[in-house]
Protein backbone atom coordinates (compact mmCIF):
# COMPACT_ATOMS: atom_id res chain seq x y z
CA UNK A 1 0.00 0.00 0.00
CA UNK A 2 1.10 3.47 -0.60
CA UNK A 3 1.78 5.94 2.17
CA UNK A 4 -1.88 6.99 3.59
CA UNK A 5 -2.37 11.34 2.42
CA UNK A 6 -0.18 10.90 -0.38
CA UNK A 7 -1.79 7.26 -1.21
CA UNK A 8 -5.74 9.06 -0.70
CA UNK A 9 -4.75 11.95 -3.31
CA UNK A 10 -3.52 10.18 -6.26
CA UNK A 11 -6.39 7.38 -5.64
CA UNK A 12 -8.54 10.81 -6.48
CA UNK A 13 -6.35 12.19 -9.03
CA UNK A 14 -5.86 9.86 -11.14
CA UNK A 15 -9.41 9.09 -11.95
CA UNK A 16 -9.86 12.89 -11.98
CA UNK A 17 -6.90 13.71 -14.61
CA UNK A 18 -8.03 10.47 -16.55
CA UNK A 19 -11.55 12.23 -16.52
CA UNK A 20 -10.50 15.58 -17.82
CA UNK A 21 -8.08 14.01 -20.55
CA UNK A 22 -11.04 11.74 -21.92
CA UNK A 23 -12.91 15.60 -21.64
CA UNK A 24 -10.16 17.16 -23.49
CA UNK A 25 -9.53 14.86 -26.50
CA UNK A 26 -13.37 14.88 -27.07
CA UNK A 27 -14.27 18.71 -27.42
CA UNK A 28 -10.36 18.33 -29.76
CA UNK A 29 -11.81 15.73 -31.98
CA UNK A 30 -15.10 17.62 -31.75
CA UNK A 31 -13.47 20.71 -33.03
CA UNK A 32 -10.80 18.96 -35.06
CA UNK A 33 -13.22 17.43 -37.37
CA UNK A 34 -15.64 20.10 -37.25
CA UNK A 35 -18.32 17.35 -36.28
CA UNK A 36 -21.94 19.47 -36.31
CA UNK A 37 -23.43 19.41 -32.41
CA UNK A 38 -26.65 17.69 -33.96
CA UNK A 39 -24.68 14.67 -33.99
CA UNK A 40 -21.90 14.94 -31.57
CA UNK A 41 -21.64 17.69 -29.10
CA UNK A 42 -18.28 18.86 -27.62
CA UNK A 43 -18.42 18.78 -23.58
CA UNK A 44 -18.26 22.94 -24.10
CA UNK A 45 -21.67 22.83 -25.82
CA UNK A 46 -23.10 20.35 -23.76
CA UNK A 47 -21.97 22.16 -20.34
CA UNK A 48 -23.67 25.53 -22.30
CA UNK A 49 -27.00 23.68 -22.73
CA UNK A 50 -26.90 22.69 -18.97
CA UNK A 51 -26.30 26.28 -17.72
CA UNK A 52 -28.88 27.69 -20.17
CA UNK A 53 -31.43 25.27 -20.17
CA UNK A 54 -30.82 25.21 -16.26
CA UNK A 55 -34.16 26.13 -14.57
CA UNK A 56 -36.17 23.87 -17.02
CA UNK A 57 -33.39 20.72 -15.89
CA UNK A 58 -33.42 21.31 -13.08
CA UNK A 59 -37.40 21.28 -12.46
CA UNK A 60 -36.95 18.21 -14.11
CA UNK A 61 -34.24 16.45 -12.82
CA UNK A 62 -36.17 17.25 -9.42
CA UNK A 63 -39.44 15.42 -10.96
CA UNK A 64 -37.30 11.92 -11.48
CA UNK A 65 -35.39 11.88 -8.04
CA UNK A 66 -38.74 12.84 -6.50
CA UNK A 67 -40.06 9.62 -8.19
CA UNK A 68 -36.69 7.72 -8.16
CA UNK A 69 -36.72 8.15 -4.36
CA UNK A 70 -40.19 7.53 -2.97
CA UNK A 71 -40.07 4.18 -4.93
CA UNK A 72 -36.69 3.70 -2.98
CA UNK A 73 -39.11 4.23 -0.06
CA UNK A 74 -41.39 2.15 -1.02
CA UNK A 75 -39.47 -0.96 -2.00
CA UNK A 76 -37.56 -0.63 1.27
CA UNK A 77 -41.16 -0.31 3.83
CA UNK A 78 -42.91 -3.06 1.73
CA UNK A 79 -39.60 -5.34 1.18
CA UNK A 80 -38.18 -4.82 4.28
CA UNK A 81 -41.58 -5.87 6.03
CA UNK A 82 -42.15 -8.91 3.74
CA UNK A 83 -39.13 -10.12 4.18
CA UNK A 84 -39.52 -10.30 8.06
CA UNK A 85 -42.70 -11.68 7.11
CA UNK A 86 -41.26 -14.35 5.05
CA UNK A 87 -38.88 -15.10 8.08
CA UNK A 88 -41.55 -16.05 10.53
CA UNK A 89 -43.16 -17.82 8.11
CA UNK A 90 -41.35 -20.14 6.12
CA UNK A 91 -44.40 -21.44 3.96
CA UNK A 92 -45.63 -18.17 2.95
CA UNK A 93 -42.11 -17.48 1.92
CA UNK A 94 -42.65 -20.54 0.03
CA UNK A 95 -45.88 -19.45 -1.53
CA UNK A 96 -44.85 -16.07 -2.43
CA UNK A 97 -41.54 -15.70 -3.14
CA UNK A 98 -41.32 -17.09 -6.48
CA UNK A 99 -44.13 -14.46 -7.49
CA UNK A 100 -41.75 -11.77 -6.43
CA UNK A 101 -39.22 -13.46 -8.78
CA UNK A 102 -41.19 -13.66 -11.51
CA UNK A 103 -42.30 -10.08 -10.92
CA UNK A 104 -38.31 -9.16 -11.09
CA UNK A 105 -37.24 -11.15 -13.71
CA UNK A 106 -40.30 -9.30 -16.47
CA UNK A 107 -38.79 -6.13 -18.41
CA UNK A 108 -39.94 -3.40 -16.89
CA UNK A 109 -40.64 -2.02 -20.39
CA UNK A 110 -42.88 -4.60 -21.28
CA UNK A 111 -44.86 -4.27 -17.97
CA UNK A 112 -44.84 -0.40 -17.73
CA UNK A 113 -47.24 -0.15 -20.73
CA UNK A 114 -49.70 -1.89 -18.98
CA UNK A 115 -49.30 -0.12 -15.76
CA UNK A 116 -50.00 3.44 -17.52
CA UNK A 117 -53.14 2.12 -18.77
CA UNK A 118 -54.35 1.01 -15.77
CA UNK A 119 -53.15 3.34 -13.57
CA UNK A 120 -54.88 6.95 -14.21
CA UNK A 121 -52.54 9.45 -12.29
CA UNK A 122 -48.98 9.19 -14.67
CA UNK A 123 -46.80 10.10 -10.93
CA UNK A 124 -48.46 7.05 -9.43
CA UNK A 125 -47.60 4.41 -12.43
CA UNK A 126 -43.68 5.54 -12.74
CA UNK A 127 -43.77 5.09 -8.82
CA UNK A 128 -45.00 1.89 -8.97
CA UNK A 129 -42.78 0.46 -12.32
CA UNK A 130 -39.71 2.40 -10.08
CA UNK A 131 -40.73 0.50 -6.90
CA UNK A 132 -40.91 -3.15 -8.87
CA UNK A 133 -37.25 -3.24 -9.69
CA UNK A 134 -36.01 -1.78 -6.53
CA UNK A 135 -38.18 -4.25 -4.78
CA UNK A 136 -36.52 -7.15 -5.39
CA UNK A 137 -32.79 -7.11 -4.41
CA UNK A 138 -34.22 -5.18 -1.11
CA UNK A 139 -36.62 -8.27 -0.30
CA UNK A 140 -34.30 -10.99 -1.52
CA UNK A 141 -31.20 -9.74 0.53
CA UNK A 142 -33.36 -9.14 3.46
CA UNK A 143 -34.63 -12.29 3.74
CA UNK A 144 -30.78 -14.20 2.85
CA UNK A 145 -29.98 -11.73 5.81
CA UNK A 146 -32.35 -12.71 8.67
CA UNK A 147 -31.59 -16.32 7.49
CA UNK A 148 -27.90 -15.99 8.08
CA UNK A 149 -27.81 -15.25 12.07
CA UNK A 150 -25.05 -17.23 13.47
CA UNK A 151 -26.77 -20.76 14.22
CA UNK A 152 -25.10 -20.87 17.95
CA UNK A 153 -26.33 -17.22 18.65
CA UNK A 154 -29.58 -18.78 17.72
CA UNK A 155 -29.12 -21.76 20.13
CA UNK A 156 -28.03 -19.17 23.06
CA UNK A 157 -31.04 -17.09 22.43
CA UNK A 158 -33.26 -20.36 22.94
CA UNK A 159 -31.51 -21.24 25.63
CA UNK A 160 -32.09 -18.29 27.42
CA UNK A 161 -35.70 -18.51 26.58
CA UNK A 162 -35.71 -15.69 24.35
CA UNK A 163 -39.53 -14.73 22.46
CA UNK A 164 -40.03 -14.66 18.74
CA UNK A 165 -39.59 -10.75 19.08
CA UNK A 166 -36.96 -10.85 21.18
CA UNK A 167 -34.66 -13.32 18.58
CA UNK A 168 -36.16 -11.31 15.72
CA UNK A 169 -35.66 -7.36 17.20
CA UNK A 170 -32.00 -8.46 19.08
CA UNK A 171 -30.73 -10.67 16.28
CA UNK A 172 -32.21 -11.60 13.08
CA UNK A 173 -32.68 -7.64 12.47
CA UNK A 174 -29.00 -7.11 13.44
CA UNK A 175 -27.68 -10.00 11.47
CA UNK A 176 -29.54 -8.57 8.41
CA UNK A 177 -28.44 -5.33 8.63
CA UNK A 178 -25.42 -5.84 5.73
CA UNK A 179 -26.92 -7.91 3.88
CA UNK A 180 -30.42 -5.81 3.77
CA UNK A 181 -27.48 -1.89 3.40
CA UNK A 182 -26.11 -4.18 0.14
CA UNK A 183 -29.60 -4.54 -1.85
CA UNK A 184 -30.25 -1.10 -1.14
CA UNK A 185 -27.59 0.28 -3.05
CA UNK A 186 -28.46 -1.65 -5.81
CA UNK A 187 -32.00 -0.85 -5.48
CA UNK A 188 -31.25 3.05 -5.27
CA UNK A 189 -29.10 2.43 -8.91
CA UNK A 190 -32.86 -0.01 -10.01
CA UNK A 191 -35.03 2.56 -8.50
CA UNK A 192 -33.43 5.55 -10.96
CA UNK A 193 -33.25 3.28 -14.02
CA UNK A 194 -37.19 2.27 -13.00
CA UNK A 195 -38.12 6.00 -13.15
CA UNK A 196 -36.81 6.54 -16.50
CA UNK A 197 -37.43 3.43 -18.53
CA UNK A 198 -40.83 4.19 -17.18
CA UNK A 199 -41.28 7.79 -18.23
CA UNK A 200 -39.89 7.21 -21.78
CA UNK A 201 -42.66 4.58 -21.84
CA UNK A 202 -44.91 7.24 -20.67
CA UNK A 203 -43.38 10.09 -23.08
CA UNK A 204 -43.54 7.77 -26.10
CA UNK A 205 -47.24 8.80 -25.61
CA UNK A 206 -46.85 12.56 -25.25
CA UNK A 207 -46.26 13.39 -21.75
CA UNK A 208 -44.40 13.97 -18.64
CA UNK A 209 -41.81 16.41 -16.90
CA UNK A 210 -38.99 14.29 -15.98
CA UNK A 211 -34.93 14.22 -17.21
CA UNK A 212 -36.42 11.10 -19.52
CA UNK A 213 -38.96 12.81 -21.13
CA UNK A 214 -36.23 16.17 -21.78
CA UNK A 215 -34.41 13.70 -23.43
CA UNK A 216 -37.26 12.64 -26.08
CA UNK A 217 -38.31 16.16 -26.74
CA UNK A 218 -34.60 17.55 -27.02
CA UNK A 219 -34.76 14.64 -29.91
CA UNK A 220 -37.53 15.90 -31.53
CA UNK A 221 -36.48 19.27 -31.28
CA UNK A 222 -32.69 18.22 -32.77
CA UNK A 223 -31.29 19.88 -29.76
CA UNK A 224 -28.64 17.38 -28.74
CA UNK A 225 -26.41 19.09 -26.72
CA UNK A 226 -29.81 19.28 -24.02
CA UNK A 227 -29.88 15.46 -24.69
CA UNK A 228 -26.59 15.16 -23.83
CA UNK A 229 -27.03 17.67 -20.46
CA UNK A 230 -30.04 15.51 -19.17
CA UNK A 231 -28.74 12.59 -19.74
CA UNK A 232 -25.41 13.95 -17.26
CA UNK A 233 -27.99 15.03 -14.69
CA UNK A 234 -29.07 11.26 -15.11
CA UNK A 235 -25.80 9.98 -14.27
CA UNK A 236 -25.08 12.70 -11.43
CA UNK A 237 -28.62 11.60 -9.57
CA UNK A 238 -27.45 7.89 -9.79
CA UNK A 239 -23.86 8.46 -9.25
CA UNK A 240 -25.63 10.68 -5.91
CA UNK A 241 -27.98 7.83 -5.04
CA UNK A 242 -24.83 5.31 -4.97
CA UNK A 243 -22.62 7.73 -2.94
CA UNK A 244 -25.45 8.40 -0.24
CA UNK A 245 -26.27 4.84 0.35
CA UNK A 246 -22.68 3.89 0.56
CA UNK A 247 -22.19 6.80 3.29
CA UNK A 248 -25.15 5.57 4.69
CA UNK A 249 -23.80 2.30 4.88
CA UNK A 250 -20.49 3.04 6.25
CA UNK A 251 -21.62 5.24 9.20
CA UNK A 252 -23.65 2.04 10.45
CA UNK A 253 -21.90 -0.72 9.98
CA UNK A 254 -17.99 0.69 10.49
CA UNK A 255 -17.87 -0.33 13.85
CA UNK A 256 -18.55 -3.71 13.20
CA UNK A 257 -18.69 -5.41 10.11
CA UNK A 258 -15.89 -6.25 8.30
CA UNK A 259 -17.25 -4.64 4.81
CA UNK A 260 -17.11 -1.33 6.16
CA UNK A 261 -13.93 -1.41 8.66
CA UNK A 262 -11.36 0.19 7.74
CA UNK A 263 -7.96 -1.64 7.59
CA UNK A 264 -5.58 -0.65 10.05
CA UNK A 265 -2.04 -0.27 10.69
CA UNK B 1 -22.30 -35.38 46.91
CA UNK B 2 -25.89 -34.61 45.70
CA UNK B 3 -26.54 -35.83 42.53
CA UNK B 4 -27.68 -32.61 40.28
CA UNK B 5 -28.86 -34.28 36.48
CA UNK B 6 -29.47 -38.08 35.52
CA UNK B 7 -28.92 -39.57 32.45
CA UNK B 8 -30.43 -42.70 31.77
CA UNK B 9 -29.94 -45.13 29.10
CA UNK B 10 -29.49 -41.72 26.80
CA UNK B 11 -29.06 -42.20 23.21
CA UNK B 12 -28.88 -39.77 20.27
CA UNK B 13 -29.70 -41.16 16.48
CA UNK B 14 -29.63 -38.11 14.04
CA UNK B 15 -32.15 -38.05 11.21
CA UNK B 16 -29.31 -39.10 8.87
CA UNK B 17 -29.00 -42.12 10.72
CA UNK B 18 -25.54 -41.80 12.62
CA UNK B 19 -25.74 -42.79 15.76
CA UNK B 20 -24.12 -39.96 18.04
CA UNK B 21 -24.65 -41.88 21.81
CA UNK B 22 -25.69 -45.33 22.66
CA UNK B 23 -26.50 -46.08 26.01
CA UNK B 24 -25.21 -43.42 28.20
CA UNK B 25 -25.80 -43.80 31.70
CA UNK B 26 -24.36 -40.97 33.66
CA UNK B 27 -25.11 -39.11 37.16
CA UNK B 28 -23.57 -35.68 37.55
CA UNK B 29 -23.03 -34.37 41.05
CA UNK B 30 -23.66 -31.13 42.31
CA UNK B 31 -20.81 -28.96 42.25
CA UNK B 32 -18.73 -30.94 40.33
CA UNK B 33 -15.94 -29.82 37.56
CA UNK B 34 -16.24 -32.59 35.01
CA UNK B 35 -14.55 -33.00 32.15
CA UNK B 36 -15.70 -35.06 29.01
CA UNK B 37 -12.87 -36.49 27.20
CA UNK B 38 -12.74 -38.04 24.04
CA UNK B 39 -11.67 -38.23 20.43
CA UNK B 40 -13.63 -36.34 17.69
CA UNK B 41 -16.81 -37.28 16.34
CA UNK B 42 -17.85 -39.10 19.59
CA UNK B 43 -20.47 -36.98 20.80
CA UNK B 44 -19.52 -34.87 23.21
CA UNK B 45 -21.17 -31.96 21.71
CA UNK B 46 -24.27 -33.79 21.29
CA UNK B 47 -24.12 -34.99 25.19
CA UNK B 48 -23.77 -31.32 25.95
CA UNK B 49 -26.50 -30.47 24.07
CA UNK B 50 -28.89 -32.91 25.54
CA UNK B 51 -27.51 -31.44 28.99
CA UNK B 52 -28.49 -27.85 27.68
CA UNK B 53 -32.22 -29.05 26.37
CA UNK B 54 -30.86 -27.59 22.99
CA UNK B 55 -31.74 -31.56 21.49
CA UNK B 56 -33.92 -34.29 22.83
CA UNK B 57 -32.63 -37.44 23.33
CA UNK B 58 -33.71 -40.47 20.79
CA UNK B 59 -34.01 -42.88 24.01
CA UNK B 60 -33.82 -42.23 27.48
CA UNK B 61 -34.06 -39.41 29.90
CA UNK B 62 -32.24 -36.89 31.55
CA UNK B 63 -34.02 -35.76 34.75
CA UNK B 64 -32.77 -33.01 36.89
CA UNK B 65 -32.47 -32.87 40.48
CA UNK B 66 -35.78 -31.02 41.77
CA UNK B 67 -37.96 -32.06 38.64
CA UNK B 68 -36.94 -28.47 36.38
CA UNK B 69 -33.77 -27.80 34.24
CA UNK B 70 -32.07 -24.96 36.17
CA UNK B 71 -29.90 -22.13 35.21
CA UNK B 72 -27.77 -22.74 32.35
CA UNK B 73 -24.97 -20.68 31.44
CA UNK B 74 -23.20 -22.59 27.96
CA UNK B 75 -20.18 -21.38 25.98
CA UNK B 76 -19.20 -22.31 22.61
CA UNK B 77 -16.32 -23.58 21.27
CA UNK B 78 -15.63 -19.65 19.56
CA UNK B 79 -16.49 -16.99 21.52
CA UNK B 80 -20.27 -16.26 19.73
CA UNK B 81 -20.73 -12.86 20.54
CA UNK B 82 -23.15 -10.27 18.70
CA UNK B 83 -20.17 -8.71 16.58
CA UNK B 84 -22.79 -5.16 16.27
CA UNK B 85 -22.79 -4.63 19.80
CA UNK B 86 -20.92 -3.66 22.80
CA UNK B 87 -18.57 -6.33 25.35
CA UNK B 88 -20.83 -5.02 28.36
CA UNK B 89 -24.26 -5.45 25.48
CA UNK B 90 -23.37 -8.67 24.78
CA UNK B 91 -22.72 -9.97 28.47
CA UNK B 92 -26.51 -8.41 29.45
CA UNK B 93 -28.14 -10.58 27.00
CA UNK B 94 -29.30 -12.94 29.47
CA UNK B 95 -30.55 -10.65 31.99
CA UNK B 96 -32.32 -8.82 29.07
CA UNK B 97 -33.83 -11.80 27.50
CA UNK B 98 -35.20 -12.51 31.02
CA UNK B 99 -36.02 -9.30 31.65
CA UNK B 100 -36.67 -9.53 35.08
CA UNK B 101 -34.45 -6.91 36.48
CA UNK B 102 -34.61 -3.24 35.71
CA UNK B 103 -31.75 -2.15 32.99
CA UNK B 104 -29.82 -0.34 35.14
CA UNK B 105 -29.14 -3.52 37.42
CA UNK B 106 -28.66 -5.45 34.13
CA UNK B 107 -25.98 -3.31 33.42
CA UNK B 108 -24.22 -3.16 36.36
CA UNK B 109 -24.43 -7.22 36.94
CA UNK B 110 -22.66 -7.27 33.41
CA UNK B 111 -20.04 -4.91 34.28
CA UNK B 112 -19.24 -6.62 37.43
CA UNK B 113 -18.94 -10.33 35.51
CA UNK B 114 -17.32 -8.64 32.97
CA UNK B 115 -14.49 -7.69 35.82
CA UNK B 116 -14.42 -10.73 37.51
CA UNK B 117 -12.86 -11.82 34.25
CA UNK B 118 -10.78 -9.68 34.21
CA UNK B 119 -12.13 -7.11 31.78
CA UNK B 120 -13.20 -4.63 33.94
CA UNK B 121 -12.64 -1.01 31.43
CA UNK B 122 -13.36 -2.63 28.35
CA UNK B 123 -17.12 -2.49 28.70
CA UNK B 124 -17.66 -0.54 25.53
CA UNK B 125 -15.37 -2.13 23.35
CA UNK B 126 -16.58 -3.92 20.44
CA UNK B 127 -16.10 -8.08 19.95
CA UNK B 128 -13.64 -7.24 16.64
CA UNK B 129 -11.80 -5.02 18.65
CA UNK B 130 -10.89 -7.62 21.36
CA UNK B 131 -8.10 -10.48 21.23
CA UNK B 132 -9.58 -13.80 20.61
CA UNK B 133 -8.93 -14.74 24.33
CA UNK B 134 -10.32 -11.74 25.72
CA UNK B 135 -13.41 -12.24 23.48
CA UNK B 136 -13.39 -16.18 25.24
CA UNK B 137 -13.75 -14.18 28.22
CA UNK B 138 -16.30 -11.97 26.88
CA UNK B 139 -18.23 -15.38 26.53
CA UNK B 140 -17.49 -16.48 29.79
CA UNK B 141 -18.37 -13.49 31.96
CA UNK B 142 -22.04 -13.68 29.52
CA UNK B 143 -22.69 -17.43 30.25
CA UNK B 144 -21.72 -16.31 34.14
CA UNK B 145 -23.92 -13.18 35.11
CA UNK B 146 -26.94 -15.13 35.56
CA UNK B 147 -24.77 -17.27 38.18
CA UNK B 148 -25.73 -20.71 36.73
CA UNK B 149 -26.54 -23.72 38.62
CA UNK B 150 -25.09 -24.91 35.50
CA UNK B 151 -21.79 -23.98 33.05
CA UNK B 152 -21.45 -26.09 30.09
CA UNK B 153 -18.44 -25.37 28.10
CA UNK B 154 -18.03 -27.24 24.71
CA UNK B 155 -13.95 -27.24 24.14
CA UNK B 156 -14.41 -23.07 24.82
CA UNK B 157 -10.14 -22.83 24.85
CA UNK B 158 -9.43 -25.20 21.69
CA UNK B 159 -8.53 -22.11 19.39
CA UNK B 160 -6.51 -19.97 21.85
CA UNK B 161 -2.96 -20.50 22.44
CA UNK B 162 -1.22 -22.43 24.76
CA UNK B 163 -0.10 -19.23 27.16
CA UNK B 164 -3.40 -17.78 26.70
CA UNK B 165 -5.15 -20.90 27.38
CA UNK B 166 -3.20 -22.06 30.81
CA UNK B 167 -3.95 -18.68 32.39
CA UNK B 168 -7.72 -18.75 31.25
CA UNK B 169 -8.20 -22.61 32.92
CA UNK B 170 -6.49 -20.64 36.40
CA UNK B 171 -9.13 -18.36 35.96
CA UNK B 172 -12.07 -20.80 35.16
CA UNK B 173 -11.13 -22.61 38.37
CA UNK B 174 -10.96 -19.50 40.74
CA UNK B 175 -14.65 -18.98 39.58
CA UNK B 176 -15.53 -22.52 39.56
CA UNK B 177 -14.03 -22.55 43.62
CA UNK B 178 -15.22 -19.15 44.10
CA UNK B 179 -18.60 -20.42 43.57
CA UNK B 180 -17.94 -22.70 46.20
CA UNK B 181 -20.09 -26.28 45.41
CA UNK B 182 -23.34 -24.02 43.83
CA UNK B 183 -21.73 -24.18 40.61
CA UNK B 184 -21.29 -27.31 38.30
CA UNK B 185 -19.34 -27.30 35.31
CA UNK B 186 -19.02 -29.99 32.59
CA UNK B 187 -16.41 -29.36 30.38
CA UNK B 188 -16.01 -30.57 26.95
CA UNK B 189 -12.12 -31.26 25.72
CA UNK B 190 -9.80 -33.08 23.41
CA UNK B 191 -6.71 -32.19 25.62
CA UNK B 192 -6.10 -35.20 28.71
CA UNK B 193 -3.59 -32.02 30.06
CA UNK B 194 -6.14 -29.66 30.37
CA UNK B 195 -8.89 -31.85 31.53
CA UNK B 196 -6.54 -33.27 34.28
CA UNK B 197 -5.62 -29.81 35.38
CA UNK B 198 -9.40 -28.51 35.55
CA UNK B 199 -11.26 -31.24 36.64
CA UNK B 200 -12.52 -33.21 40.18
CA UNK B 201 -13.73 -36.37 37.63
CA UNK B 202 -12.96 -37.03 33.75
CA UNK B 203 -15.28 -38.81 31.64
CA UNK B 204 -13.83 -40.54 29.05
CA UNK B 205 -15.56 -41.21 25.82
CA UNK B 206 -15.18 -43.82 23.16
CA UNK B 207 -16.22 -43.24 19.72
CA UNK B 208 -19.05 -44.72 16.89
CA UNK B 209 -21.53 -44.90 18.86
CA UNK B 210 -20.21 -42.55 21.46
CA UNK B 211 -20.36 -44.56 25.05
CA UNK B 212 -18.74 -43.95 28.23
CA UNK B 213 -15.67 -45.49 28.30
CA UNK B 214 -13.92 -44.60 32.06
CA UNK B 215 -15.32 -42.59 34.80
CA UNK B 216 -12.06 -41.50 36.79
CA UNK B 217 -12.31 -39.23 40.08
CA UNK B 218 -8.74 -36.77 40.04
CA UNK B 219 -7.79 -36.05 43.40
CA UNK B 220 -6.29 -32.87 44.00
CA UNK B 221 -6.99 -29.34 45.57
CA UNK B 222 -8.72 -26.60 43.76
CA UNK B 223 -7.49 -24.00 42.79
CA UNK B 224 -3.91 -25.85 41.63
CA UNK B 225 -1.33 -24.77 43.20
CA UNK B 226 1.33 -22.88 41.87
CA UNK B 227 3.93 -25.30 40.19
CA UNK B 228 0.74 -27.83 39.77
CA UNK B 229 1.12 -28.18 35.80
CA UNK B 230 5.00 -29.43 36.71
CA UNK B 231 4.55 -31.57 39.83
CA UNK B 232 5.20 -35.37 39.55
CA UNK B 233 1.63 -35.95 40.85
CA UNK B 234 0.30 -33.97 37.78
CA UNK B 235 2.17 -35.79 35.08
CA UNK B 236 0.86 -39.18 36.95
CA UNK B 237 -2.79 -37.96 36.65
CA UNK B 238 -2.16 -37.18 33.11
CA UNK B 239 -0.07 -40.65 32.28
CA UNK B 240 -3.21 -42.92 33.54
CA UNK B 241 -5.73 -40.59 31.73
CA UNK B 242 -4.01 -41.03 28.81
CA UNK B 243 -3.64 -44.70 29.18
CA UNK B 244 -7.51 -44.84 30.02
CA UNK B 245 -8.17 -42.82 26.40
CA UNK B 246 -6.09 -45.29 24.72
CA UNK B 247 -7.75 -48.18 25.82
CA UNK B 248 -10.89 -46.53 25.33
CA UNK B 249 -10.08 -46.09 21.65
CA UNK B 250 -8.98 -49.94 21.07
N1 LIG C 1 -27.07 -32.12 13.54
C1 LIG C 1 -26.50 -33.28 13.21
N2 LIG C 1 -27.02 -34.03 12.23
C2 LIG C 1 -26.48 -35.22 11.90
N3 LIG C 1 -25.41 -35.74 12.49
C3 LIG C 1 -24.83 -35.05 13.48
C4 LIG C 1 -25.34 -33.77 13.89
N4 LIG C 1 -24.56 -33.31 14.89
C5 LIG C 1 -23.62 -34.24 15.09
N5 LIG C 1 -23.77 -35.29 14.25
C6 LIG C 1 -22.93 -36.50 14.21
O1 LIG C 1 -22.87 -37.04 15.49
C7 LIG C 1 -21.55 -37.49 15.80
C8 LIG C 1 -21.07 -36.83 17.06
O2 LIG C 1 -20.95 -35.42 16.83
P1 LIG C 1 -20.46 -34.43 17.96
O3 LIG C 1 -20.47 -33.07 17.36
O4 LIG C 1 -21.27 -34.63 19.18
O5 LIG C 1 -18.98 -34.91 18.19
P2 LIG C 1 -17.87 -34.28 19.13
O6 LIG C 1 -17.42 -35.35 20.06
O7 LIG C 1 -18.34 -33.02 19.73
O8 LIG C 1 -16.72 -34.02 18.08
P3 LIG C 1 -15.65 -32.82 18.10
O9 LIG C 1 -14.69 -33.14 19.18
O10 LIG C 1 -15.03 -32.90 16.75
O11 LIG C 1 -16.39 -31.54 18.33
C9 LIG C 1 -20.71 -37.18 14.58
O12 LIG C 1 -20.53 -38.36 13.86
C10 LIG C 1 -21.52 -36.21 13.79
O13 LIG C 1 -21.35 -36.42 12.43
MG1 LIG D 1 -17.84 -30.95 19.46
Amino acid sequence: MMGRPTGRLLAHAIPALAGILFLAAWEGLVRWYDVPAYLVPGPVAIWQALTGDWPMLAGSMLVTLKIALLALLAAVTLGGLLAILFAQSPILERALFPYAVVLQVTPIVAIAPLILIWVDDVTLSLLICAWIVAFFPVLSNTVLGLNSADRNLVELFRLYGATRWQTLMLLRLPSALPFFLAGLRVAGGLALIGAVVAEFVAGAGGTGSGLAWRILEAGFQLKIPRMFAALALISACGIAIFAALGLLQHLLLRRWHESAVRAEG
Amino acid sequence: MQPLVRLAGVSKRFGSGTEALSGIDLTIGAGEFLSLLGPSGCGKSTLLRLVAGLAEPSAGTVAWAGGARPRIGFVFQDATLMPWTSALENVRLPLRLDGRLPREEQRARAAAALSDVGLGGFERAYPRELSGGMRMRVSIARALVTQPAVLLMDEPFAALDEITRNRLNDDLIALWAARAGAMTVVFVTHSVFESVYLSSRIVVMSPRPGRIARDLAIPGPAPRPAGFRTSADYAALCRGVSEGLEAAMA
